[in-house]
């Protein structure tokens, strides 16, 4: 078994933990991944606000050069995932333009789209029962002790019917099960899939400001003593623009698993917003 | 206001309903939209607004707002819609219409980000953080919002100082142009 590999821009800067933890796991995991050659950005909430059609261009690219190295994708960022499946869905829809598309793509590549890539995102992938159990198996350290707050936000779950991650789009529950298995008590609380307001970061702070100081208070209030994440710009916001006084650490999903794995975590101390303390709390 | 002179007007509805795709016309105004959407609070017209100003052919109030820019794409509207409106979309198409009519975007900071978040991705194929972010900052003359907080996040090592590029330049060429219909 291995998966083919699309890290993202991201994963190659901001959230270089995520990828370094992600590839630490499959290795622990002996899943090799394949990363795909060349990628592209997918262009992300720019792409779509200004050219949707630049967007889909851009996934397709990236979805042909995929198709060349696996049948089966792995993405760990949110973003990149909802542009390839808002791509596959666009393509599913057979329209005039999705024609237009698959035809502008082999003239600017000189390679046709197949339609046989299954794009997962991490998540996806580590929940499969095989995978789970082989988690479970090599697990060396008890998750007991950790209170996480499972926060999936918009793009791994919306809009449901293009992107299907889960059947209930309002209540996911699939980071909820990993962290369970492994020992975790992650909270039930209020906002796992309220936006952080993601891209808005830079140019309107003042509003990512305020959607996550909502995010972090009701995780707090739920008892939460850290945040888990699934997407590098959630990860970034939640991170980055919490009110100074509450401190709740945020990790990656890829990195709570390695933790419970055993495998040495230099990457903990990219974050702005120390876990440690936390994790030695409960032992780690 | 001249809401009592107003006359509907169908050409802007059906555009908007071509080009994004979504069932515009079908909205009887339930506000599930408003009332789900995280920055409604910010916005100057609300999401359920926008689809009635769709309806009533107010094209200028809608390529003027401020609401089409601050949308996050969070498709909350989407997912709840007992319509199945997605007014993300909706406002791609508005924000790519006053883009394409030359106007000047009601939020000068976010249209500039986007901008400098795609000229970054056509130069390198990925998009480049650290030189994103100093490009918009030079553009919209804001270069003390954040600095502290860009200050610790460079010392975390969270940029890369140096763009990654993608190999293959002239694939990446053909579809920036295609996609604004150059071939
Ligand atoms: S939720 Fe849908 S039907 Fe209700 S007001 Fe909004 S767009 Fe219209
Ligand atoms: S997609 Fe835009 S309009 Fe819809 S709920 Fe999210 S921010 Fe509001």
């Amino acid at each position: 078994m291995f998966f083919g590999y699309y890290p993202g821009c991201s994963l190659h800067s901001t959230a270089a933990e995520y990828d370094a933890s992600t590839r630490a796991l499959f290795e622990a995991l002996n899943i090799p991944l394949k990363e795909i050659p060349d990628w592209n950005c997918c262009g992300a909430t720019s792409g779509h606000s200004l050219n949707t059609y630049l967007c889909h261009s851009l996934s397709l690219r990236n979805m042909v050069l995929a198709e060349g190295v696996a049948s089966h994708l792995v993405v760990p960022c949110a973003a990149c995932y909802n542009a390839l499946r808002s791509t596959q869905a666009f393509l599913k829809s057979g329209t005039k333009e999705a024609k237009k598309l698959q035809e502008d793509i082999k003239l600017s590549i000189g390679q046709e789209y197949k339609g046989m890539l299954e794009v997962h995102h991490l998540l996806e992938v580590l929940g499969t029962p095989d995978i789970l159990s082989l988690i479970k198996e090599k697990q060396k350290v008890s998750l007991a002790g950790l209170k996480p707050a499972a926060y999936y936000g918009c793009l791994l779950t919306r809009p449901p019917k293009v992107v299907n991650f889960e059947a209930d789009a309002e209540q996911p529950q699939l980071m909820d099960r990993l962290l369970k298995a492994l020992g975790a008590e992650p909270v039930s609380w209020s906002h796992k899939t309220e936006c952080c307001g993601a891209s808005l970061s830079i140019p309107a702070p003042e509003i990512v400001e305020e959607l996550v100081k909502k995010i972090v208070q009701a995780a707090v209030r739920a008892g939460a003593n850290l945040l888990v994440t699934a997407c590098p710009l959630c990860q970034t916001n939640l991170d980055s623009r919490q009110p100074e006084d509450y401190k709740l650490p945020v990790l990656y999903i890829s990195e709570i698993l390695a933790l419970a794995l055993g495998i040495s975590a230099p990457w903990l101390n990219k974050h702005l917003i120390d876990p440690s303390p936390v994790l030695k709390s409960c032992n780690f | 206001m001249q809401e009592n002179k107003v006359l509907p007007q169908p050409h802007l509805l059906s555009w908007v309903q071509e080009t994004s795709g979504q069932p515009v016309s079908r909205c009887y105004q339930c506000y599930k939209c408003t009332g789900g959407c995280p920055v409604a609070s910010f916005m100057d017209i609300l999401p359920h607004q926008i689809v009635r100003c769709l309806h009533l052919g107010l094209e200028d109030e809608l390529l003027k707002s401020k609401s089409i820019w601050l949308c996050a794409s969070c498709h909350t509207c989407k997912a709840r819609c007992p319509n199945g409106i997605d007014i993300a979309s909706i406002n791609d198409v508005l924000k790519a219409k006053v883009i394409s009519r030359g106007l000047v975007p009601a939020s000068s900071t976010i249209a500039t980000f986007h901008r400098e978040f795609l000229a970054s991705v056509e130069k390198y194929g990925r998009a480049h953080e650290l030189g994103l972010v100093m490009a918009y900052k030079w553009k919209t003359r804001d270069y003390w919002k954040d600095l502290s907080l860009g200050v610790k996040m460079f010392r975390k090592g969270k940029f890369r100082l140096w763009p990654d590029r993608i190999q293959n330049k002239e694939q990446l060429r053909s579809i920036f142009k295609r996609a604004r219909g150059e071939a």
